[in-house]
């Protein structure tokens, strides 16, 4: 039982840390009409325009 | 209070998580906004923010909706045809709940303005006793 509950919180962890982090981060999301869409991370350089416009706007 | 303002005005009532909205027509006239303290801000940040889109990303396709989201709070822009609205989101919002009731609200404005105002009639009923 307790080495079960070690395996978990040893994979869970670090899981859950990702997690959190990746939904803190900064984001842009793009929807286009041909259905196409796309999603740029905050160190993406082509976010870094439309994020820095919206930080100024903001 | 005229149908955009409306439409506004029902999107923030739903919506718990728009802090602010505002419709812009094509050529960049302000429709609506809510509150009126955030009409021109908003109205050129979204612009601005299409537009870069646009430019970075369109090409043979155009952006028709865009999310930014930021620690602090989140911006969205969504376009019809004629219209585009824009609003400021609280942080971590429900990205699709938000596009859907943007999307309505568009809707909502854009069928308030193809619809001709109601003329005023006077009844048969009226009309007789006029002319007895």
């Amino acid at each position: 039982m307790r080495k079960a509950l070690g395996l978990i919180v040893l994979v869970g962890a670090p899981l859950y840390l990702r997690h959190r982090r990746q939904a803190a981060r900064e984001r842009v999301y793009l929807h286009f009409d041909d259905g196409s869409t796309i999603t740029l991370a905050d160190d993406a350089p082509a976010a870094e325009r439309l994020l820095a416009l919206t930080r100024q706007a903001l | 209070m005229d149908a955009a303002a409306a439409a506004l005005a029902d999107l923030m009532e739903i919506s718990s998580q728009i802090e602010a909205a505002v419709v812009v027509r094509l050529d960049g006239a302000v429709v609506a906004a809510e509150p009126e303290t955030e009409r021109e801000r908003l109205a050129r940040a979204g612009i601005a923010l299409l537009d870069a889109a646009e430019e970075d990303f369109g090409g043979r396709r155009s952006v028709t909706r865009l999310e930014v989201a930021l620690h602090e709070s989140s911006v969205f822009a969504l376009r019809d045809s004629d219209l585009r609205i824009f609003a400021r989101t609280s942080a971590g919002p429900a990205s699709g709940l938000v596009f859907y009731d943007l999307a309505t609200c568009l809707q909502a404005v854009a069928a308030a303005q193809i619809a001709p105002k109601p003329r005023r009639r006077t009844s048969k009923k009226t009309q007789a006793t006029a002319d007895a």
